[in-house]
C-alpha cells in the first residue's frame, strides 16, 4: 500500500439487513488524485462513497480518511470530517428555496464567520471557476441540468476540500454539458490539489481524466488499473463493460428461479 | 422574496397580533388595569348560598361593585363563608345587609348589597352582619305547598308568608 | 381457516405496533428539535422567515373563516336565545363559543391544511431531492438548519392567528346581531364583558391554542421528515399532516378541557 494514501478501505463489509451490498472490500486512494469507482447499478458503488461521507457506517473492516476511521467517528469528529469534504449529488441536490447566490454561500455562511463582503467575492470566484459569473440572482428552477450541477459544483467547492465525491456527476446530461462537468472535475482536482473520488458507469468520458479505475460488481472489487491498462485488459468481464455488451459475465437475465417454460406452466418443476 | 419584505409583513403580522389580544383583554374581558390594586375584601356569611358561584357579580342597586372571591363551609356552625371583593371606589356603611339574589326568574344568582344609615364604613376584612339566603325554588314550593295543605283558605298568601 | 379468522387480530396488532413505534419516534424528534434550536433562536432571521410562510400567508383564510364562523353564531345564536327571551345574551355568547373553544380549534384546523400541509410537502421534497442529505454532508444539521425554524415558527403564529380568528369572529357576530338585526349595541359588549373572565376565557384559550401550534408544526414536520422519499410518500406524508392533525387537535382539545374548564 502507498505511504502517502490518503484514502485507505480494510476488508469493508456492509449489509442492508440481510442483504449484503459490499464484502471484504479493499483499496487505498493516494493524496491528490483523481480515482474512479466503476459499476453497474446496484453493484454498491454508491454504498461505497456514502461510507466514505460518513453517512452510513461500515459494518466489518474499517474506512481510514487521512489516518482516521471514519465509522468509529463521534459527532464532533464527523463534522470536522465534513467540513474538509465537498460532495456533488446525483441530481446536485440545490436548495429550491435559496437564489443561486445563496446556495454557493450557504456554506460559507453556515460554516464560517466571514464577514459578507468576503461572503460575496468568494461567491463570485467559486462562480467564476465554474463559469456561471452572472446567475447569482437566478432560482435553481430557472437553471438547466448541466447549469445547476455546475451550481452545485460551485457549491461543493465553497470551503476548498480536501477530499472531493462525486456521485454519479455525468448522470443525465447532454454531452456538452457533459464535457464540461468532466472537465472541470479535472480542472479543479488539478488546480486544488484534492483528492477526488467519482462514483460513475459513464466508462468513456471517465476513463479519459481519471488517474485510476476501481471496478465493482456484486460488492466486491472485481478489476483495478489505470486507464491505459484498463483499456488494453483481457479480462472478459472489463471487455463487456468496457464495450457495453447487454450479455457476458454479466448475465442479461435476471437469475429467476424458473425458467419462463415453467412459469407459464409447459414444462415440470424440478 | 426579500429579507426586508418578509421583516415588514412578519412585523405587521406580530402587531395585530398584539392588537388582537389586547383587544380580547379590554373590550372582550373587561380588564381594568387597576382593578387588581384598588380593592378590599369583605366576608359575609349566609345559611344558604344556593347556587352561588365564585366570580358571582356583588351588586348595590344593580350597579357592579365586585366579585365574590371564595366560598367556603364552616365546618364548626355549619354555615357558608363567603368571601366579597369590593372596588375601593365604593365603600359601604358597617349596617350594609348582603342578600342573595337572582337574575330573573331562572338566571344566575349574585350578591346584592344595601346600605344601612351608620356614619362609619366597613373596612377592609370586615364582616358583614346582615344577611339574607338564597331563595330556593325547591323550599319555597315545599313551603307553599305544606301551608295549601294546612289552610287551603288563605293558599294565595303561603308564599309571602314563608318569607 | 384459522389463518383468515387470525388475519384482522394480526393487522390490528401490527397498527398498533407501528402506532406506537411512530408515537415513540415522533417523541424523540421533539426532543431533537429542542435540543437543536439554539441556532433558529439565536439566528432568528431563520424562523422570522417562517413566520412568514407560516404565519402571515395563512391570514386571509384566518380572517376571512373567523368572519363567517362569528356570523353564522351571530345568526343561529340570535334565533336560538330570541326563543328564550335572552337574545341580550346574544354578544356573551358568541364571544365565549370562540374564545374557549371555536377559535383555537377552528383555526388550528385551517393552520394545519394550510400551513402544517405545506410545511409536510416542503421539508418531504427536501428530502426527496436529496436537499436534506446535501446539508448534512455539508456538516449542517438538518433538523437545526431546516426543521426548527419551522417549528417555533409555528409555536409562535399559532396563539396569533387564534387571537385574530377570535377578533373577527367578534367582529362578525358583532356584525350580525347589532347591524344586521338590531340588538343594543351597548347591552351587546356589556353583557360580553360582564361573562368573559381574561383569565378564564382569554388566556386558556390562547393557552390551548399554544399546545395546538405545538402539535400540528411537531407533526408536519415529523411527517415531513419521516416522508418516504418518492411523489407518492411525499404526497401521503401531507395527507396524514392534515388527518393527524385534525385527530389530535380534537383530542387534545377534550385533555385541555378537562384540565382547564
Amino acid at each position: 500500500m502507498p505511504s502517502d494514501s490518503f484514502i485507505t478501505l480494510r476488508n469493508v463489509g456492509f449489509a442492508y439487513g440481510d442483504r449484503p451490498i459490499l464484502q471484504d472490500v479493499s483499496l487505498s486512494i493516494p493524496r491528490g488524485k483523481l480515482i474512479a469507482i466503476m459499476g453497474g447499478s446496484g453493484s454498491g458503488k454508491t454504498t461505497l462513497l456514502r461510507l466514505i461521507s460518513g453517512q452510513i457506517r461500515a459494518q466489518h473492516g474499517e474506512v481510514l480518511v487521512a489516518g482516521q476511521d471514519v465509522g468509529r467517528m463521534n459527532n464532533a469528529e464527523l463534522y470536522q470530517h465534513r467540513r474538509r469534504m465537498g460532495m456533488l449529488f446525483q441530481f446536485g441536490a440545490l436548495f429550491t428555496d435559496l437564489s443561486v447566490f445563496d446556495n454557493v454561500a450557504f456554506p460559507l455562511r453556515e460554516l464560517t464567520k466571514l464577514p459578507e463582503s468576503v461572503i460575496h467575492d468568494l461567491v463570485l470566484l467559486k462562480l467564476a471557476a465554474v463559469g456561471l459569473r452572472g446567475t447569482e440572482k437566478l432560482m435553481p428552477a430557472e437553471l438547466s441540468g448541466g447549469m445547476a450541477r455546475r451550481i452545485a459544483l460551485a457549491r461543493a467547492i465553497a470551503l476548498d476540500p480536501q477530499l472531493m465525491l462525486y456521485d454519479e456527476p455525468f448522470t443525465g446530461l447532454d454531452p456538452i454539458s457533459l464535457g464540461t462537468i468532466a472537465l472541470l472535475i479535472k480542472k479543479l482536482n488539478d488546480a486544488l490539489g484534492t483528492t477526488s473520488i467519482m462514483v460513475t458507469h459513464d466508462v468513456h468520458k471517465s476513463l479519459d481524466i481519471v488517474d485510476y479505475v476501481y471496478f465493482v460488481a456484486n460488492g466486491r472489487i472485481v478489476a483495478e488499473g489505470t486507464p491505459e491498462q484498463v483499456r488494453h485488459a483481457d479480462s472478459p468481464w472489463l471487455a463487456q463493460f468496457v464495450a457495453g455488451e447487454p450479455d457476458g459475465p454479466v448475465h442479461f437475465a435476471y437469475p429467476a428461479d424458473e425458467s419462463l417454460a415453467q412459469a407459464f406452466g409447459l414444462q415440470e418443476k424440478a | 422574496m426579500k429579507r426586508s419584505t418578509i421583516d415588514l409583513w412578519v412585523g405587521l403580522f406580530v402587531a395585530i397580533g398584539i392588537a388582537a389580544v389586547t383587544f380580547l383583554s379590554l373590550k372582550v374581558a373587561n380588564l381594568t388595569p387597576q382593578s387588581d390594586t384598588n380593592t378590599y375584601t369583605l366576608t359575609a356569611e349566609f345559611d344558604n348560598i344556593g347556587g352561588l358561584k365564585v366570580k358571582a357579580p356583588v351588586k348595590s342597586s344593580g350597579v357592579l361593585v365586585g366579585r365574590v372571591s371564595n366560598i367556603a363551609l364552616d365546618t364548626k356552625r355549619y354555615v357558608a363563608n363567603v368571601t366579597l371583593v369590593l372596588d375601593s371606589k365604593y365603600q359601604f356603611s358597617r349596617d350594609t345587609s348582603a342578600e342573595i339574589l337572582t337574575a330573573g326568574l331562572l338566571g344566575e344568582q349574585y350578591i346584592g348589597l344595601t346600605q344601612g344609615g351608620d356614619m362609619e364604613n366597613l373596612k377592609a376584612g370586615d364582616h358583614i352582619t346582615i344577611t339574607s339566603s338564597a331563595m330556593v325554588l325547591e323550599q319555597l314550593i315545599g313551603k307553599f305547598m305544606t301551608s295549601f295543605a294546612d289552610k287551603p283558605a288563605t293558599g294565595s298568601n303561603a308564599a309571602s308568608a314563608s318569607q | 381457516m384459522m389463518e383468515k379468522l387470525l388475519s384482522p387480530f394480526r393487522h390490528l396488532g401490527a397498527l398498533t405496533i407501528n402506532a406506537i413505534w411512530r408515537l415513540g419516534f415522533a417523541s424523540r424528534f421533539l426532543l431533537a428539535i429542542l435540543l437543536n434550536s439554539g441556532q433558529s433562536l439565536l439566528r432568528f432571521q431563520l424562523t422570522i422567515r417562517e413566520v412568514y410562510f407560516a404565519g402571515v400567508l395563512s391570514l386571509i383564510i384566518i380572517v376571512v373563516s373567523g368572519l363567517f364562523v362569528g356570523m353564522v353564531l351571530g345568526l343561529q345564536g340570535y334565533n336560538t336565545l330570541a326563543r328564550f327571551g335572552s337574545s341580550d345574551a346574544l354578544g356573551a355568547l358568541v364571544a365565549l363559543s370562540l374564545l374557549r373553544e371555536l377559535g383555537p380549534v377552528l383555526a388550528a384546523l385551517l393552520f394545519a391544511s394550510r400551513s402544517g400541509s405545506a410545511m409536510t410537502a416542503e421539508i418531504g421534497l427536501m428530502k426527496a431531492t436529496e436537499q436534506l442529505e446535501a446539508m448534512s454532508v455539508m456538516a449542517v444539521n438538518p433538523i437545526a438548519r431546516v426543521v426548527a425554524p419551522r417549528f417555533w415558527a409555528g409555536v409562535i403564529s399559532m396563539p396569533i392567528l387564534a387571537a385574530i380568528f377570535n377578533v373577527m369572529g367578534i367582529f362578525g357576530g358583532y356584525l350580525v346581531g347589532v347591524v344586521m338585526i338590531g340588538l343594543d349595541e351597548g347591552t351587546f359588549w356589556s353583557q360580553m364583558q360582564n361573562n368573559v373572565d381574561l383569565h378564564y376565557d382569554v388566556i386558556n384559550g390562547l393557552t390551548k391554542s399554544l399546545f395546538f401550534g405545538m402539535a400540528v408544526t411537531l407533526i408536519a414536520v415529523f411527517e415531513g421528515y419521516d416522508a418516504v422519499p418518492t411523489a407518492s410518500g411525499v404526497s401521503s406524508a401531507t395527507t396524514r399532516t392534515v388527518v393527524t392533525s385534525a385527530l389530535v387537535i380534537l383530542a387534545l382539545d377534550f385533555v385541555l378541557t378537562a384540565f382547564m374548564f
